[in-house]
């Protein structure tokens, strides 16, 4: 069943047509799965706080409810290290169409993956999985299942795409935790299941994943239009 | 819902016979089973009226015995006041050939016939569609029977919604010599869809494999159809057609239903382990497989050939479609070279593909199947026959179905397919073991194993 803050969250989105990173994250984390470290503020002294607590880099991204593709509007920043680049950094992002708020989380290195959802006209929610970032258009390398889905979907998903070696670990590099890929899609599979109702689609994008785990960097959900 | 009546029917009656125009539908569809079918068959016309000295009936309600069947054949408008009178007289299910409904946007006229048949339970097949066909038992295409060409009684379930596609792949069928039980033109599949075709198929006993080829389905039907197939017990083969945008532009103004997305499609029939068909071809390919070799394979094939190129041409086929072929285990090849005549022994290509050579005779065919069927890397035999050289008998057909037989190991063969060569073929499929007429085409049979493996 879906928890009551998850449902409180999707309420308040409905006017918009879709959740904001923040709100997504958050729905991903009452799921159980992992998502950076972060703080939500307009404060520049308490993101610098937040950087200086933090053991690296961190990104920067502007909440905007008129701003669903934030890439197409430079409104993410990645790799910030010092107080100088946040501070230019954050002020030109308040200064972008609609911003509420500064998102600034922990940046999370690894490979990125995409994990999606869809809500498919003849077979309902359908999850689709590949390697993620901001070019996944153009590779379209991905691997479709009907949900919910089961541990050994992954695997075979895994299996089918052309990039699969970059996911399983190549030339002596490491692979991504297999184990905690399949569990995160699981429990992602059950989620869409019970949103079949609410939701058109689902992107996490990019799904940082490593040996140790998998970490939701960005999450966006579009609702269904009644 | 009971389908039995409507698809094995002892009666049936048949509305809209004309008087006056012999080649109106169900004049087409009257007498092609009152002469040439076992089901007994009523003429129905609300006009009465004599045609080839018979009495038409004036409702189906007049015929004095129990009607099993009745195919609609009159004006959409009529058809409602048709069905309520098969509703009446306790007919156990029609067939509506008639077009007028959702394919040309009378949705409300269509809904009338779906809402009064839910109430009274009572199934149709259609509208806008050619219905039924049962080898030896019953037709309803409203095409005469010296223009079609029909597949004998076999084992394969065909649906189709489109009945121009279907009329065609019977033509394939029987020119593969693949026999079917039932072949259903669903039309607009108002009532009877997909999903109500694979439970009948899943339980009828003639039936080992259910094909279908498939334009779209409607909201969530997709994931019903798949749901009832995780269950199903026989291999399910699918053609998909609206891939492209063109190709579904063409598909909502054919036929009123709307194709989606055709990948999220074709990967949940991977998922699902249903065998999709890529084209027509495959299609025919795969329901003769499949009604030989119902479990599938991992697809490790051993391939023997008679010549050097055949044996290429099928290994290329087989890296596009992504199967495999394991080199064979130094203990087989040394079996397989001790047993062979002296006379090739030394010229043989002893790898996979096995090159036997023209020299080779039939009991170097039978050693060779033998034992790379016994080689655990294999899970597939391709016997590549080109019985042009003197060495290959008449009989290396049914000596090789007995090895496949005898070794548990799925065979697939190719022979070309001329009269000449019919005796080899059929030695080979009247023990159950399929042919191809091409290279590719035993390729593509493999390939169907491979795709309704148990995942």
């Amino acid at each position: 069943m879906l928890k009551k803050d998850s449902k409180k969250i999707l309420e308040k989105s409905k006017s918009l047509g879709w959740v904001l990173e923040p709100d997504a994250k958050a729905l991903m984390k009452l799921q159980g799965l992992d998502i950076p470290d972060f703080i939500l503020t307009n404060s520049f002294e308490i993101a610098d706080l937040f950087l200086k607590a933090c053991d690296g880099p961190v990104v920067a991204k502007a909440v905007s409810k008129k701003i669903l593709h934030k890439t197409e509007h430079d409104a993410v920043v990645t790799g910030i290290f010092s107080s100088d680049h946040l501070k230019t950094e954050m002020t030109r992002l308040q200064k972008l169409d609609g911003c509420e708020n500064i998102l600034v989380e922990h940046m999370v290195k690894g490979l990125e993956i995409i994990i999606g959802a869809k809500n498919d006209f003849q077979f309902g929610p359908v999850i689709v999985f590949g390697i993620g970032g901001t070019s996944v258009e153009i590779y379209n390398d991905t691997a479709i299942r009907m949900a919910p889905i089961k541990p050994e979907d992954v695997f075979s998903m895994t299996q089918s795409l052309k990039a699969k070696e970059i996911i399983t670990g190549y030339r002596g590099r490491a692979g991504v935790n297999m184990e905690i890929l399949a569990h995160l899609m699981v429990k992602f599979s059950n989620l869409i299941m019970e949103l079949e109702n609410d939701i058109e689609s689902v992107d996490l994008n990019p799904v940082i994943c490593t040996k140790d785990g998998c970490v939701i960097a960005d999450a966006r959900i579009i609702l269904q239009t009644s | 819902m009971d389908l039995k009546y409507l698809f094995k029917p002892s009666t049936m009656a048949v509305v809209g016979v004309s008087t006056s125009q012999d080649n109106h539908p169900a004049n087409v569809i009257y007498n092609k089973n009152h002469l040439r079918y076992p089901v007994k068959t009523f003429p129905v016309n609300p006009k009465g009226g004599i045609l080839n000295r018979e009495t038409l009936y004036p409702s189906v309600g007049n015929i004095k015995e129990d009607i099993d069947m009745a195919v609609i054949a009159v004006r959409a408008e009529y058809v409602p006041k048709v069905v309520e009178q098969c509703i009446q007289k306790g007919v156990a299910g029609a067939v509506i050939i008639s077009g007028g409904f959702a394919e040309a946007g009378n949705l409300k006229l269509q809904q009338r016939l779906v809402d009064m048949a839910k109430e009274a339970s009572f199934p149709f097949v259609g509208p806008n569609c050619l219905g039924i066909y049962a080898p030896d038992h019953v037709d309803t295409f409203f095409l005469p029977g010296e223009r079609i060409i029909r597949p004998d009684r076999g084992n394969v379930g065909f649906v189709s919604q489109s009945g121009g596609v279907l009329v065609d792949q019977m033509v394939k069928f029987a020119g593969q010599g693949i026999g079917v039980s039932l072949a259903v033109s669903i039309g607009n599949k108002a009532c009877i869809k997909e999903t109500d075709m694979l439970d009948w198929f899943d339980q009828d006993p003639e039936t080992k494999v259910i094909a279908f080829y498939i334009e779209g389905f409607e909201k969530k039907e997709g994931r019903k159809f798949i749901k009832r197939v995780e269950h199903c017990s026989k291999p399910v083969v699918v053609f998909k057609a609206g891939k492209t945008k063109k190709g579904i532009e063409a598909v909502s103004s054919h036929t009123a239903s709307l194709a989606g997305n055709y990948r999220v499609f074709s990967e949940i029939m991977k998922q699902y382990c249903v065998a999709e068909a890529d084209s027509e071809y495959e299609l025919t390919s795969f329901c003769e497989a499949l009604s030989c070799y119902p479990k599938g394979i991992k697809g490790n094939v051993g391939i023997i050939s008679l010549s050097g190129g055949h044996g290429v041409i099928a290994a290329d086929a087989c890296e596009l479609y992504g199967i495999s072929l394991p080199e064979i285990e130094k203990e087989t090849m040394n079996t397989i070279k001790d047993k062979l005549s002296p006379e090739i022994r030394n010229i043989v290509s002893l790898a996979n593909p096995l090159d036997l050579t023209g020299s080779s005779v039939d009991s170097d065919i039978v050693t060779s199947a033998r034992h790379l069927s016994r080689d655990t890397n294999i899970d597939c035999i391709l016997a590549l026959l080109i019985p042009y050289s003197p060495g290959v008998s008449a009989d290396i057909g049914a000596k090789l179905s007995q090895v496949a037989r005898n070794e548990g190991k799925p065979m697939i063969a190719y022979v070309p397919n001329e009269d000449k060569y019919k005796i080899i073929i059929e030695g080979f499929e009247l023990n159950n073991i399929p042919v191809a007429s091409s290279v590719e085409g035993a390729v593509m049979m493999a390939k169907a194993l491979v795709r309704c493996r148990p995942c």
